[in-house]
């Protein structure tokens, strides 16, 4: 762009007469109906905006803890019975990552998850945050079983229906009928995987109850190996046992007790059949459950998804990985075929069934559903418990305190004192620099601050944003990137002054070649914040979201706030007229002196150019 | 207008000029020696991990008076770590320090209960894990892999992949200088470091493909003129862009070194410290490298092509012709002619200086006409 001397004589007259002869009316009018609709826009939305933060109600954002402190919770692993050996450090930061991914689900809530000792994990939250909310989603365990269903009845009288339950419970489970079907299938399906093995049997209560006293009566483990030993073990004695005080636990259960919901399937093994409790509508329920059928580990991904066509409400959707699809295929396979309620399986959520579809037929596809009249919330919560895993151990909660802020009340002071000194420095250097182009310069960095502002503080009670040391830090460098597109524009319009372009024409000749810098370099940024948001988690994800929403900001406020004014003020008398303090006086920017006098000047000042650049 | 004002005018005019590309092999050995002092300063020095990510010792205090800015200083006086200290709802403080391990910790917990004045007994020593989890740091890794690949791809589409190879140049080059900056200088690495980086990452990005926006829209007819090279055009774009690079980097520069210096200097915000230094160091390399570093390397790469060689070769018999009929050619007028196929700008024609007020109205109107 630089051009270092005059044009050829030859060509100039043509340019001049042209000069003269161009029609200008026809663009500025249509230039001048846009910067005014354009500034009115965004003017509009930023009172929306505004008037929109002032009526939530959170006039602030957001702080992350690092700034404003929060609650600090800290939880103890318990022991589960059966596995003694399951608190170890392998476990405790599976659970931490576990409990990480679900207080950050959307990654911009800044909660912290870390281990304390060997059977700690303290988790910090943000205050301004629904602590309770985020304690139950840490502490949740999120097994998730799908049992199928032996017995169930509506709870509230206990002692009166168990005996014909009991006895139709008592006698489907050690079914001397499923004994032989057992033993028939290992040879079938040459299966040695205790899952697999009993799948072909016609009734699941037969191979479910089967599994149960492969545990329950034979505690070497070779069960699954020896298929041999499975029909001596199905008529054992121990196993009914076993079963009659399942069945007396059963029957003495009582799911209208509060204290009786949560605990009656408590410590449950898998391989075993046990008792739960579960909520239809108002009712409470109690069943009688097989062992455990598809497990919720293999649970691919979850979603929440409300249901349009049925009354469920809101649900959640899972997607299964290729072994729990086969399981659950056949699980249902086995049931379609059964009586109710055993047609029915138990979907089993921390000991408690939280919904029993019955089936019709096999489900094969690998996609289930939980209805079980959950809110939006629960559902969501629910399906985020269940994509991020179950924590593989079980949690306590030991203490619950409030913490300040980590970084010093007195040290933030300084740090924003010495931010807005900088930027202080920042308006000087402008006004020094660019002068009258200063307004504008300083009137959009400061729509570009509010925009952001505003929208942080909208943005913390609808995605849980908390604006953390890291993302006030992206914001400083932000306003290098914002001015950047400022300063790219004004070049480009002095560039046209000095190529001896009055201002209106400038402005509008620059703004293409500055658009498109902008753009280009724009969607770099944006393009990091968009893989990393994608991507990472914790803390790069809320500076991400940071970095992307202030580039956004930055096209926005150029295209609609710093184009349009500039357009504007061109048309006043002040700067058009190339005032001294203007930042735009042709004669300061060195415009191109008329050629007849800088003809013999300009040989020589051109002359040094060249040889230099070669 | 100020002094600055003119330099830009000149510069635009090209009266001045610096030759980037010409001295391109000074800057490139500037940069790999800092780049090699940065590297053996990892090596030696290694980078001194926050409890973020390695872990180390938590003490919990009973109720005590003392405040959270003594405390902080009571435990950096016992570890040599910076220390991160919170006031806890029942008036304790949680005191957690970087790097300790069990057989340390007694000794500081003995040091902190004589500063604190209270028995050794009541404070509680434990270890703490690390709260940026191995998870999340492989992730980031992750993030910013993809993100390379992504980002060669769209500069190699939208620019071509000579810039884009020279953009990763530059990018490796400026988050090099800035880690080694930080194993050097010995300061903590904390999140807020990592994000810096990160931060540092897109900018030293951006700066570089605005600088190369300018090279592209100069070079778009290169072939069509025998004037200059391209090595000639691409230090010439610097130059143009001179002004806006100095004046975003000013910008973008001062608030950080506000915090850096006037923060973390005068005032005391130690721990913005970290941040800040990470933005001030990264920044300015991002700066440096886009003029200094990329823009020249894509002038190496590109006089490598066969045809910017066949173009130098027509520009040097060119040159060589004209100074043997000793009769310098009319460079500014040539090169308006070039600048007019290659921008379709129209030709600095003004009128008289001083008159351009009354005068305005006129000027510009060929360039309506002819966009």
């Amino acid at each position: 762009m630089s051009r270092p001397t005059a044009p050829t004589g030859v060509e100039r007259p043509e340019r001049e007469y042209e000069k003269v002869a161009a029609p200008k009316r026809g663009r500025s009018a249509s230039a001048q109906s846009k910067p005014g609709r354009s500034l009115a826009l965004i003017l509009i939305a930023i009172v929306a905006l505004t008037g929109g933060m002032f009526a939530s109600g959170h006039t602030t954002p957001r702080l992350g803890i690092d700034l404003a402190g929060g609650t600090s919770i800290t939880l103890t692993a318990v022991n589960q019975p059966g596995q003694p050996n399951a608190i170890n450090k392998a476990n405790m930061d599976t659970a931490v990552d576990i409990m990480n991914r679900r207080v950050n689900g959307l990654g911009v809530s800044e909660t912290e998850v870390q281990t304390q000792g060997d059977r700690n994990i303290i988790v910090n939250i943000p205050r301004g945050t629904n602590s309770k909310e985020a304690q139950q989603q840490v502490g949740t365990t999120a097994k998730l079983y799908f049992r199928p269903v032996l017995q169930q009845e509506v709870s509230g009288a206990p002692g009166q229906s168990p005996s014909p339950g009991a006895t139709s419970g008592g006698s489907s489970s050690p079914k001397p009928g499923a004994g032989p079907s057992t033993g028939s299938t290992p040879q079938a399906k040459g299966s040695s995987s205790a899952t697999a093995t009993p799948k072909a049997t016609p009734t699941s209560q037969g191979r479910a109850v089967t599994d149960a006293l492969k545990a329950g009566s034979t505690p070497s483990p070779s069960a699954s190996t020896s298929p041999g030993a499975k029909p001596s073990a199905t008529p054992s004695p121990s196993a009914s046992s076993a079963s009659a005080g399942l069945q007396a636990r059963y029957a003495a259960l009582d799911c209208t007790k509060p204290a009786e919901q949560a605990g009656a399937g408590k410590d449950a093994k898998p391989s075993e059949p046990t008792v739960a409790c579960g909520q239809d509508g108002k009712v409470w329920s109690k069943f009688l459950l097989g062992p455990v059928a598809v497990d919720g580990q293999e649970v691919k991904k979850a979603q929440a998804a409300f249901d349009t066509q049925g009354a469920s409400g809101w649900q959640v959707q899972m997607t299964f990985n290729s072994k729990g699809s086969s399981k659950f295929a056949d699980i249902t396979g086995q049931l379609a075929q059964k009586p109710s309620p055993q047609n029915e399986f138990a979907i089993v959520l921390d000991d408690q069934v939280v919904s029993h579809p019955y089936v019709q037929t096999a489900i094969t596809g690998g996609n289930a559903e939980i209805s079980g009249h959950f809110t939006q919330q629960e559902a969501q919560s629910l399906a985020n418990m269940l994509s991020y895993g179950a924590l593989p151990l079980t949690f306590k909660e030991s203490s619950v305190t409030t913490v300040t802020a980590a970084l010093g009340g007195e040290q933030l002071q300084a740090g924003l004192i010495a931010g807005a000194i900088g930027l202080a420095l920042v308006v000087l250097y402008l006004v020094v620099y660019y002068r009258g182009l200063s307004l504008v310069a300083v009137a959009s960095l400061s729509v570009s601050a509010i925009l952001t502002y505003v929208i942080m503080a909208l943005l913390g009670p609808t995605i849980h944003f908390a604006l953390n040391l890291p993302a006030v830090c992206g914001a400083i460098v932000a306003i290098g990137i914002t001015a950047d597109s400022f300063i790219v524009y004004f070049e480009r319009i002095r560039d046209e002054i000095r190529e001896g372009r009055s201002l209106r024409p400038a402005v509008e000749r620059a703004w293409p070649r500055a658009r498109r810098t902008i753009l280009v370099s724009d969607f770099v940024s944006f393009l990091a914040a968009a893989v990393l948001f994608i991507v990472t988690v914790g803390k790069v994800q809320g500076f991400a979201f940071t970095l992307g929403l202030t580039t956004l900001l930055d096209v926005v406020v150029v295209f609609l706030f710093t184009k349009p004014l500039m357009t504007l003020l061109a048309r006043r008398k002040f700067f058009a007229n190339g005032h001294k303090w203007s930042g735009l006086d042709p004669k300061s920017l060195g415009a191109k002196p008329p050629l007849r006098r800088t003809r013999r000047p300009a040989g020589p000042t051109a002359g040094p150019v060249d040889p230099k650049e070669a | 207008m100020s002094k600055l004002g003119n330099l830009g005018a000149r510069l635009h005019r090209g009266e001045i000029s610096y030759d980037f590309v010409g001295k391109r092999k000074i800057w490139y050995g500037i940069s790999i020696l800092i780049t090699i002092t940065a590297i053996v300063g990892l090596a030696v020095r290694g980078l001194n991990m926050g409890i973020e990510f390695q872990g180390g010792a938590v003490f919990t205090t009973p109720k005590t008076s003392a405040t959270v800015a003594q405390a902080e200083q009571y435990a950096k006086q016992a570890s040599g770590h910076d220390a991160v200290v919170q006031k806890l709802g029942t008036g304790a403080l949680r005191v957690q320090i970087a790097g300790i391990d069990t057989g340390k910790s007694d000794a500081i917990k003995d040091t902190l209960a004589k500063d604190l004045n209270v028995s050794s007994e009541q404070i509680n020593a434990d270890l703490v894990g690390p709260s940026w989890g191995e998870q999340i740091a492989n992730k980031a890794w992750e993030g910013l892999a993809i993100f390379m690949v992504l980002v060669v791809i769209y500069l190699a589409i939208a620019f071509e992949w000579r810039m884009a190879v020279a953009a990763l140049v530059a990018l490796i080059h400026d988050i090099t200088i800035t880690t080694g900056i930080y194993a050097l200088v010995g300061f903590e690495v904390t999140p807020g470091t990592v994000i810096g980086l990160l931060t540092i990452l897109g900018y030293s990005l951006y700066d570089t493909v605005v600088v190369f926006d300018s090279l592209k829209e100069q070079t778009k007819d290169i072939t069509k003129q025998t004037r200059f090279t391209y090595s000639d055009i691409a230090n010439r774009s610097i130059n143009g862009t001179l002004v806006r690079s100095i004046n975003t980097t000013v910008v973008a520069l001062l608030p950080v070194a506000g915090l850096l210096f006037i923060g973390g200097g005068f005032l005391g915000a130690g721990t913005l410290n970290d941040i800040s230094l990470s933005l001030f160091v990264g920044l300015a390399a991002g700066a440096y490298s886009s003029i200094f570093i990329a823009t020249p390397l894509v002038a190496d790469l590109k006089e490598r092509e066969p045809q910017m060689k066949a173009l130098r070769k027509r520009v040097l018999a060119k040159r060589a012709q004209s100074g043997a009929e000793g009769e310098p050619v009319p460079v500014g007028g040539a090169e308006a002619a070039f600048d007019d196929e290659a921008e379709d700008a129209a030709p600095a024609v003004v009128g008289p200086r001083g008159q351009s007020a009354s005068r305005g109205r006129g000027r510009g109107r060929p360039s309506g006409k002819r966009r």
